[in-house]
């Protein structure tokens, strides 16, 4: 068991990856002597060489498509996209081409391709470096998306996901690079959580709250400081946007009878629309009030001045859990 | 051993001087012609010597070929107009491009088409129900593409530019003494995809060949909109060889794709062919080029059909005697005949088939889908029969 940071726990799994799989090769831009830019693959040129740690030219659309010819051949290419605001230009290369190949050569083909993402905001960044487009994503089918909350899932996860025959989108938090954690990296992926799986980690009876990414932490805060007042949160970190684990979802949201689901991404057509129309649909009778969504606002991710108003913190989300719950909140006396 | 429809080995080792690395780079109007449209053999002083090993038999052969993707082509028109194919895009025209481009190709080249090159399947060894059945409708590919190192027809536009790029370095990794061939045409070399696919193979020299078939038209918009420079004079800025070669002529596309392909073989990197061509026919079934299209152009044009050059080149040589033709003509016939029942014949898919293959592996949310949707099925109280629905 070591202390790592988030971006160092990345770092080995990529590390082992590499190690354990000649096929496994990572491209993207700065990846190299520079480490990328959160250092994230520092190092590892320098250990396994520019053919397995490639340089690529400022061309994001390149970068992917040049990983489907890659699959064909037979590697695994993991993938970095520098900013989750860069990714757009690789848009049509991930959900016409790395999501459908399986399914358009009838299994023939398969796509195991990574596409790392730093994504979220909360590090005072201009636009386009602090967005949250995995809703463009978890729409696509053939494409499996995750998002890690803690320095042992990313260790482990970005293993799972390069191993997987599926596509994986890996979206890392990047205000949480630097928080620290325990990671056993003798741990073995046979024994891990599957990729697919979400994971309580906090147990509570009288609300669930559904968090990923950089809000697991958010959600925990909260979900201790709503203890003190003597509200039971349960908190359940997603881990796999596409697909939901709904049977962890169901039986937790039976017990409560109540629904937070908490993202930085825009409310419309989100994450958490999803959630609350699906847990509505399997859970209706179970349930004791309406889900409730807390999430970034239906704008432009703002300048940095104002993102701490864009951002659900601890205190909206608790006013969320007192929504749920039909205790006053800011909400109190509104009709519909 | 990959063979084509008739059974005869397609592919075959290149000849060449072994200095396949300075090419000259042919930009401008500098049109590599080895036959000219009146059918007369052009020598040339650095390219004879690619199509030396094309004697008589080959190029009865590549006759054969080229009439037989025509045959293909009419025939599955005609199969569209009669409602048996939902689209059909023509490549009348386009033959000699296609098959001295794909004949030039070993078995282990990967080639990564867009989806004007039915030609090019047939060659690579396609059946013809393979070839037929994404545009019936029935599958959304047609052959294994790792079976005959041909990926599925690619409808974005230059996208598998950059596959066959990626696919390339995928071969420098490896170590392999193989190419790799990428179409497209005019109107892709707009796309960024195109362009990026060309930074990136000059960076890492990947042993990738372009060959844009430029046919003239993007749909209704003409090559002009695309560029105002010959297209072959654009890979140059990215510190790729390009050449510009008649389309039309069999003989001059096979030449310079040997040229590309040992090139790249042999670590000199990527290539660009401009094949200079045209789409005589529409876009597809569904596009009417009367309403964009001069009439004089085509008819241009059709003088310089690539099928009436060989013929006349093969007649002046004493080559095209009854017996040849018979042969061809009972080869298209028969090609043509079974285009046909193999595509009538075509069983449909079946209804749940829908969910299948969207993972690798279970996923969850598609399962719950696929289960309601049988529930659903079966709820009508027979079993489903196949095209029921």
């Amino acid at each position: 068991m070591s202390k790592l940071t988030f971006a160092r726990a990345i770092n080995a799994g990529l590390r082992k990856s590499l190690e354990n799989d000649p096929k496994v090769v990572l491209m993207g831009e700065d990846i190299g002597s520079l480490g990328g830019v959160f250092r994230v693959t520092d190092g590892l040129q320098k250990d396994f060489g520019k053919h397995r740690v490639i340089d690529s030219p400022l061309a994001e659309s390149g970068i992917i498509g040049t990983a489907v010819g890659l699959a064909y051949r037979g590697y695994r290419p993991v993938c970095e996209i520098q900013f989750d605001g860069f990714i757009y230009p690789a848009f049509d290369q991930i959900v016409s081409q790395v999501a459908k190949m399986h399914y358009r050569t009838q299994g023939r083909v398969k796509m195991p391709i990574t596409i790392r993402v730093p994504f979220g905001g909360g590090i005072g960044s201009p636009e386009h470096h602090s967005e949250s487009p995995e809703a463009y994503f978890t729409h696509t089918s053939g494409l499996r998306v995750v998002a890690v909350s803690n320095p042992q899932d990313a260790y482990t996860m970005i293993q799972q996901a390069i191993a997987s025959d599926d596509p994986v989108l890996y979206f890392e938090p990047k205000r949480r690079y630097h928080d620290k954690g325990d990671v056993d990296e003798t741990f073995s992926l046979s024994e891990a959580l599957p990729l697919d799986k979400a994971a309580v980690v906090s147990a509570g009876s009288d609300v669930t709250l559904i968090a990923y990414g950089p809000l697991v932490k958010t959600a925990r805060d909260a979900a201790m400081a709503a203890a003190d007042e003597g509200i039971s949160v349960e908190v359940i970190d997603l881990r796999s946007l596409a697909p939901v684990d709904y049977p962890v979802v169901e039986a937790s949201v039976r017990k409560t009878g109540r629904l937070v689901i908490t993202h930085e991404a825009a409310q419309s057509g989100g994450l958490g629309a999803e959630i609350a129309a699906s847990i509505t649909e399997r859970c209706f009778h179970y349930l004791e009030s309406a889900p409730v969504r807390i999430t970034g606002f239906d704008v432009p991710y703002p300048y940095s001045k104002l993102e701490m108003h864009h951002l659900p913190d601890l205190d909206r989300i608790l006013d969320g859990v007192d929504r749920a719950l039909g205790r006053p909140n800011s909400l109190s006396g509104l009709e519909g | 051993m990959l063979t084509d429809q008739a059974g005869k080995g397609v592919h075959r080792d290149t000849p060449g001087p072994g200095h396949s690395a300075q090419i000259p780079l042919r930009t401008g109007g500098d049109l590599l012609q080895l036959v000219s449209p009146e059918g007369e053999r052009i020598s040339h002083p650095e390219f004879d010597i690619w199509v030396k090993d094309i004697g008589d038999e080959h190029l009865c052969s590549l006759y054969e070929d080229m009439t037989v993707i025509r045959r293909i082509d009419a025939e599955a028109t005609a199969l569209q107009r009669q409602g048996e194919l939902a689209l059909w895009p023509p490549l009348l025209g386009q033959e000699a491009a296609q098959i001295g481009s794909s004949r030039s190709l070993r078995d282990d080249d990967f080639v990564f088409p867009s989806y004007r090159e039915s030609g090019v399947a047939y060659v690579r060894g396609a059946h013809l129900s393979e070839i037929a059945r994404v545009w019936r409708g029935n599958a959304s590919y047609g052959w294994d593409p790792l079976r005959i190192n041909l990926a599925t027809p690619q409808i974005i536009i230059g996208s598998q530019s950059l596959h066959a790029t990626g696919y390339a370095m995928g071969v420098q990794l490896d170590g392999a003494n193989t190419a790799v061939l990428a179409y497209f045409g005019d109107g892709a070399t707009s796309e960024g995809d195109v362009n990026e696919a060309m930074v990136f193979a000059a960076s890492y020299q990947a042993p990738v060949v372009f060959f844009c078939q430029n046919n003239h038209w993007a749909i209704s918009e003409p090559v002009r909109v695309q560029s105002h420079v010959q297209l072959a004079d654009r890979p140059t800025g990215f510190g790729i060889p390009s050449m510009r070669v008649d389309g039309n002529d069999v003989l001059a596309v096979m030449a310079a794709t040997r040229v590309a392909l040992d090139r790249a073989r042999k670590g000199g990197g990527p290539t660009f062919i401009e094949a200079v061509t045209y789409r005589m026919g529409p876009h597809t079934t569904a596009d009417d080029p009367t309403r964009y299209r001069d009439p004089i152009e085509l008819e241009d044009w059709a003088a310089k059909d690539p099928i009436l050059r060989l013929r006349k080149l093969l007649q002046a040589k004493g080559l095209l005697t009854d017996d040849v033709e018979a042969r061809v003509k009972s080869k298209a016939d028969a090609v043509a005949a079974e285009l046909r029942s193999s595509c009538i014949d075509m069983p449909d898919p079946q209804p749940l088939d829908v969910f299948n293959h969207v993972y690798s592996t279970p996923n969850s949310w598609i399962e719950r889908q696929k289960d309601h949707y049988s529930r659903y099925l079966n709820s009508f109280g027979q079993p489903v029969e196949e095209g029921a629905l």
